[in-house]
């Protein structure tokens, strides 16, 4: 089969590109897609992001000001579900569309049809999940963790549409996740061995397989969601003889590789731009790859630490407590790695390396406030309190975010063949850098001090803090629409950029020239 | 070309990439009963098998005496009272005591209720043993009326050192929705 595919492509690759709209809609090429998914992400950051403005405006005070507290808990469910489904993930999925062919010098996807289902589905299932906001009752307001009974016996009519959302979403990153795994697997250039392969492949080639393997288990549970609250099942209900701490512990056995399907990615990109602008080899490849595969399966036994309060026996207590500390070990073989690929290297700092280097020490710095929470007996005072806020948003907006952004500097001018004008890059940098700690810092000091996270009001003695924090996230929000007007810039025009623009940089995507053209390595490259 | 004669083809790790797919899909349904059997055995969550236990043949230890508290609450919306006649009892490991709950319907139509126990620590389920418990039923309760819902426990002798107090915990969930007209109306007062 896999050789009449081949013939589809080569066939393809003679004819021009169709042009206007149907040239996206039926598009199988990698680079199309894989536009089509970084715009489709940045979209949905900038939705997501309004939401954050919502939530952020009305605790700008103490006391509601804004909005009902039943839309305050719309906007707080649904901007988790977009950042998460809708934001991190398809960025991720873009990068690795546009590059892992490009690294592996194969001319395309293994599965280029697939690749157009996958991201074609995504904006109806975003799509269904913004409208169900319009619906008489209201959009989910149960968390993006749709704990049960919340989601089951007390969420509104729209329940249903939020589940056939997530089902196609997870379609969706299943289908990449298999294409990204029959790529590497069968498309690698001759002399590409697994252990040659650039880390942006190998940590997307484990994070494929978190995916395959979790996916289905979210779809089980929205499933269940499903038939509990309209087809008289009781999976999640007592009074059948179900139990809804049951729910937690199937939602976070999705959940916890959740969290690093959204982060390994970001290690890869790091793992390329450090050594890049240190003009030096990456320290410890080999430990690096298998920290990553050993953080992917360390990942499978820490699920029930998102629930120690839920009475668990102190023996689980201590088990997860234990397995969720061991996950700093590899993680900090990888922290060490950079730092000693950087060591007495020469270091340049253009946007790129800027980004990669805050996201090094910020989510280390969420990497701590995690250990924290894993200690079992303090987790009781900062569980879902604002301390627990700070830390996902350390390793998810200065983690995957500014990981994303950092790669987006890395190869925006391979994707445009356009330099970006750098003194914005370097604005938005500094903007994003200032901000997001303005933004995220102080609710450790919050949640220490016990604010209670998802509550539309809180008690005066917290407002200065807010205050502060709010005034963070629009300078943070406002800040990313630098980002864009870059893009759109660095799109329409600019300085040629060279095949290879940063001088320290290593590849195969360096070797086809600036923009990459439509299709590449037809001929595969001999790598030695 | 991309394709070379030596590497799988594609279709065939798709194939099992499915697989794996349809695997964890049905995982997840798989954790259900895995969870109930597993906390079954371990007593974890505080849940317990709700079957009869055997009559108690135990020997009494008398050098042991545990508080074994009681704890009733209706769910959210169910109009019935539910209470225990005592809020708790000090029992020697391998003594049978029987306790009285007492229910009432204050409504104006006939209900079935179902109540679901639970016991804090998770641990002492395994050692609780019901020998008669309403729980085991459905309680049906005519119009207005009252009844009194008899549970007879022991304690296992072998219950752990550290535990002092046993707290069963009953949530009374209504059932009345479940049943047929017919038998809702069958319902008799009790001739209490």
């Amino acid at each position: 089969m896999s050789t009449v595919v081949g013939e589809m492509d080569h066939h393809d690759h003679h004819h021009h590109a169709p042009s206007g709209i149907t040239r996206w809609l039926f598009t199988t090429n990698h680079k199309d897609i894989g536009s089509l998914y970084l715009w489709f992400s940045f979209i949905m950051f900038l939705v997501g992001g309004a939401m954050a403005m919502v939530i952020r405006a009305e605790l700008f005070q103490p006391g509601l000001q804004l909005v009902e507290p039943h839309f305050f808990n719309q906007m707080t469910t649904v901007h988790g579900l977009i950042m998460v489904f809708g934001a991190v993930m398809p960025a991720f999925t873009g990068l690795a569309n546009w590059m892992i062919p490009m690294m592996i010098g194969a001319p395309d996807m293994a599965l280029p049809r697939m690749n157009n289902w996958s991201f074609w589905i995504l904006p109806f299932a975003f799509a269904i999940l913004l409208a169900s906001l319009f619906m008489e009752g209201g959009g989910p307001a149960f968390g993006w963790t749709f704990y049960a009974p919340l989601s089951t016996t007390y969420s509104s009519d729209s329940t249903a549409l939020f589940v056939f959302s997530v089902h196609i979403m997870g379609i969706s990153s299943i289908m990449g996740a298999i294409n990204v795994i029959v790529t590497i697997m069968n498309m690698r250039a001759p002399g590409m061995t697994y252990m040659k392969m650039p880390l942006f492949v190998w940590t997307w080639f484990i994070t494929a397989f978190l995916l395959i393997a979790v996916m289905p288990v979210l779809a089980g549970a929205v499933t269940m969601v499903l038939t509990d609250k309209y087809f008289g099942t009781s999976f999640f209900d007592a009074a059948g003889g179900g139990d809804p701490v049951m729910f937690q512990h199937i939602f976070w056995f999705f959940g916890h590789p959740e969290v690093y399907i959204m982060i390994l990615p970001s290690f890869g990109i790091v793992s390329a731009i450090i050594p890049a602008f240190s003009r030096k080899q990456l320290f410890g490849y080999a430990s690096m790859v298998y920290a990553t595969a050993a953080i992917a399966g360390l990942s499978f036994l820490v699920w029930a630490h998102h629930m120690f309060t839920t009475g668990m026996p102190v023996f689980a207590e201590l088990f997860f407590m234990y397995c969720t500390m061991l996950i700093s070990v590899p993680t900090g073989v990888k922290v060490f790695n950079w730092v000693a690929t950087m060591w007495r290297g020469s270091i340049t700092f253009e946007p790129p390396m800027m980004f990669a280097l805050a996201f090094v020490i910020l989510f280390t710095i969420g990497g701590f406030s995690g250990l924290m929470l894993a200690i079992t007996p303090v987790d009781f005072q900062y569980h879902d309190t604002y301390f627990v806020v700070a830390h996902f948003h350390y390793v998810l907006v200065s983690g995957a975010i500014f990981s994303i952004m950092a790669a987006a500097y890395y190869w925006l001018p391979k994707w445009t063949g356009h330099m970006y004008d750098m003194g914005l890059a370097k604005l938005h940098f500094w903007a994003s850098l200032i901000s997001v700690n303005v933004l995220f810092f102080p609710m450790h000091f919050a949640g220490l001090a016990g604010m209670p996270r998802r509550i539309p009001d809180y008690s005066i003695q917290f407002a200065d803090i807010n205050q502060i924090v709010s005034i963070g996230g629009f300078a943070f929000g406002l800040s990313q629409l630098i980002f864009l007007w870059l893009v759109i810039k660095c799109v329409r025009g600019g300085e040629k950029a060279p095949a290879k623009p940063w001088e320290g940089a290593e590849g195969l995507e360096w070797t086809v020239p600036s923009p990459a053209p439509y299709h590449t390595f037809d001929t595969p490259p001999e790598v030695k | 070309m991309s394709t070379q004669p030596s590497k799988p083809d594609n279709l065939k790790i798709i194939r099992r990439l499915l697989l794996t797919v349809v695997c964890m899909f049905a995982f997840g349904f798989a954790l259900v009963p895995l969870y109930e059997v597993f906390c079954d055995l371990t007593g974890f969550n505080g849940r317990f098998t709700d079957g009869q236990a055997a009559a108690n043949t135990k020997a009494v230890d008398t050098s042991r005496t545990i508080n074994v508290q009681f704890v009733t609450r209706v769910n959210k919306g169910m109009p019935w009272g539910f209470e225990p006649e005592v809020r708790s009892v000090r029992v020697h490991p391998g003594e049978t005591k029987v306790v009285n709950f007492l229910a009432r319907n204050p409504t104006g139509g006939n209900m079935v209720a179902q109540a679901i126990p639970s016991v804090a620590p998770g641990e002492a389920s395994l050692y609780l043993n019901k020998v008669e418990c309403f729980c085991f039923n459905q309680q049906p309760l005519a119009a207005g009326t009252e009844t009194a819902m008899p549970m007879q426990f022991y304690l296992d002798p072998e219950i752990p050192e550290h535990i002092h107090t046993v707290t069963l915990s009953y949530t009374m969930y209504d059932m009345t929705q479940n049943m047929t007209p017919d038998a809702l109306a069958a319902i008799q007062p009790t001739a209490e």
